[in-house]
């Protein structure tokens, strides 16, 4: 659906470039995560998709359509077929809810018999029907940003683009906007490519993910083969900065390692069982258990002491990945 | 009373207070006109918006310097020759309106593409991917979300243009600043100084509240 290729970007006066040769395909349908440091190139890569930038290389094609060759007005409709989400919402402060939601509605011309009906029917998909009148101020974070979701999706977009949508809230409120995104991916079959540089953002709701670094996609892959055995030292210490760093890491006498595990082994007693056969003492110091896409996996620190050392080391080998 | 204001002539009073409304009143009103779509195009010919272009951003951005690096006093006297083609005449009312927007409208100009620039970059690039034209960014987002800094900005320049018109008795077109000028100051008639400089304060007083209030009224953050 949407074909990225050997796209490069810099900005006049700019140091450097902002994207060195990017080439990605998103497909209809799947909820796309780009996730990426701040200045990884992340912004200017997804504004390319609604032609709020232009590549300085290569091409970006939307259903077979080069978005750069696009006419003004031929942009301004492919516009309507893709809606974007923003980290500060950018709704319209001097405007109401209501308000908000209706402007991509006027734009395109839509009779306000149809509108009115439109917008309650859209707030009401987002949970906000009772918040109509209320101007963005008087609302919440999560309020805002379903405004700036119900306002997306106003002129009935294929795509939707978020950019960091969720950077701005805090987790719970960032939970149920995700839940959002996916309800309205599973039910409308709307596309959704995210950009985050929260690993947990991707976690939760991207069916496949690309890692971004200064200007390249330095990892691709299902979302689950990347969080769980990741390959490039980049996505890597990005999965690390989700966890946090405990200073009884470095203080720990013995030795540390981080350890992955998927699948059925992730749910068996694999620490009892070492402990038993090798004598050696596994502490966990950080970790966390979960399912991603209904795999179950296990991401942990564990530190390792007495008995033998090597021995808890292949045993652990044997069930999961083993990293320092 | 009349001990106390000896040498005030209070018609004199009404008819240099209905010159400075006058003066202030049009001259305004025409500074708008000028001014918004100045500030407007400053604006969007700026680095990174939808028309940007450094020939014409930096074209209109030195002649708003220049007319706005003039001293008022000198402006009213170089634009005679222009005024006079203008209005047909360089003096009273009409003659010192001409100045007065010429001075007034690149400063309001200024002002708006300040309050322009503080629109949240993610609203206008949000009412850009959706599918607006410039003609709708402006009427619908820029606008509306700057309008109450556009007003803060013309409140500051109607007390300015106030400020200007005093110095409009130089092209005989009278007002308030010209009666403390020729009576109260040229012929040390204090009274008529005070008055004049009270009515003066009141009017800026009454300008500023309106604006605040005005302001409030529009402002939803």
């Amino acid at each position: 659906m949407i074909r990225i290729n050997g796209v490069h970007k810099r900005f006049a006066g700019g140091s450097g470039a902002a994207l060195c040769g990017v080439d990605l395909a998103i497909d209809a349908g799947e909820v796309f995560g780009i996730i990426g440091r701040s200045g990884a190139g992340k912004s200017t890569l997804v504004r390319l998709i609604n032609g709020l930038e232009r590549p300085s290389e290569g091409h970006v094609t939307f259903n077979g359509i080069d978005v750069a060759a696009l006419a003004p007005p031929d942009l301004r409709r492919l516009r309507r077929r893709v809606g974007m989400i923003f980290q500060n919402f950018g709704l319209l402060s001097s405007a109401t809810a209501a308000q908000n939601v209706a402007l991509p509605l006027r734009l395109a011309s839509t009779p306000a018999s149809i509108r009115a009906a439109k917008v309650a029917e859209l707030l009401d998909r987002v949970g906000l029907a009772d918040h109509a009148d209320k101007y963005p101020a008087q609302l919440s974070g999560g309020q805002r940003q379903r405004v700036g979701i119900a306002r997306a999706l106003a002129t009935g977009p294929d795509v939707l683009l978020c950019d960091e949508a969720t950077s701005a809230l805090d987790p719970e409120t960032t939970r149920d906007v995700l839940a959002l995104l996916a309800a309205l991916n599973h039910d409308l079959g709307l596309t959704i490519v995210l950009i985050t540089h929260e690993m947990d953002v991707a976690r939760q709701i991207c069916d496949r993910v690309a890692v971004l670094q200064a200007g390249q996609v330095v990892e691709l892959g299902r979302t689950v083969d990347v969080m769980i055995d990741p390959q490039h030292p980049e996505t890597r210490a990005l999965l690390a900065d989700t966890v946090s760093r405990d200073p009884a890491l470095a203080q720990f006498d013995g030795q540390v390692v981080r350890f992955t595990v998927h699948g059925d082994a992730a749910t068996a007693p694999l620490i009892s069982a070492i402990t038993r056969e090798t004598g050696a003492d596994l502490t966990i110091l950080d970790g966390r258990v979960g399912r991603l896409r209904n795999t179950a996996y296990a991401q942990m620190t564990l530190g390792i002491a007495g008995g033998d050392t090597a021995a808890a080391l292949a045993m652990l080998a044997q069930y999961g990945r083993v990293s320092a | 009373m009349n001990a106390l204001f000896a040498d005030v002539v209070w018609s004199d009073i009404a008819l240099a207070t209905l010159d400075t409304m006058i003066m202030v009143t049009v001259s305004l009103a025409l500074t708008v006109m000028i001014g918004l779509p100045l500030g407007l195009a400053l604006f969007l010919t700026g680095p990174g918006q939808t028309w940007a272009n450094r020939g014409v951003h930096g074209t209109l951005s030195i002649a708003v310097n220049i007319l706005r690096s003039l001293p008022f006093i000198i402006l009213l006297i170089v634009l005679i020759p222009f005024t006079l083609v203008l209005v047909g005449t360089s003096l009273g009312v009409p003659g010192a309106i001409v100045p007065l927007v010429v001075g007034a409208a690149p400063f309001f100009a200024r002002l708006v593409e300040a309050a322009l620039r503080e629109v949240d970059r993610n609203t206008i690039e949000a009412v850009q991917s959706m599918g607006a034209s410039t003609r709708d960014l402006v009427w619908r987002a820029l606008l509306p979300e700057a309008l109450p800094g556009i007003i803060a900005a013309g409140t500051v320049t109607v007390i300015a243009l106030v400020s200007y018109s005093a110095m409009a008795g130089v092209v005989g077109a009278g007002g308030l600043g010209d009666l403390a000028v020729r009576y109260g100051y040229q012929r040390f008639q204090t009274d008529v100084m005070v008055v004049t400089v009270a009515l003066l304060i009141v009017v800026v007083q009454c300008l500023q509240m309106l604006g605040d209030r005005l302001v409030r009224h529009f402002s939803r953050r």
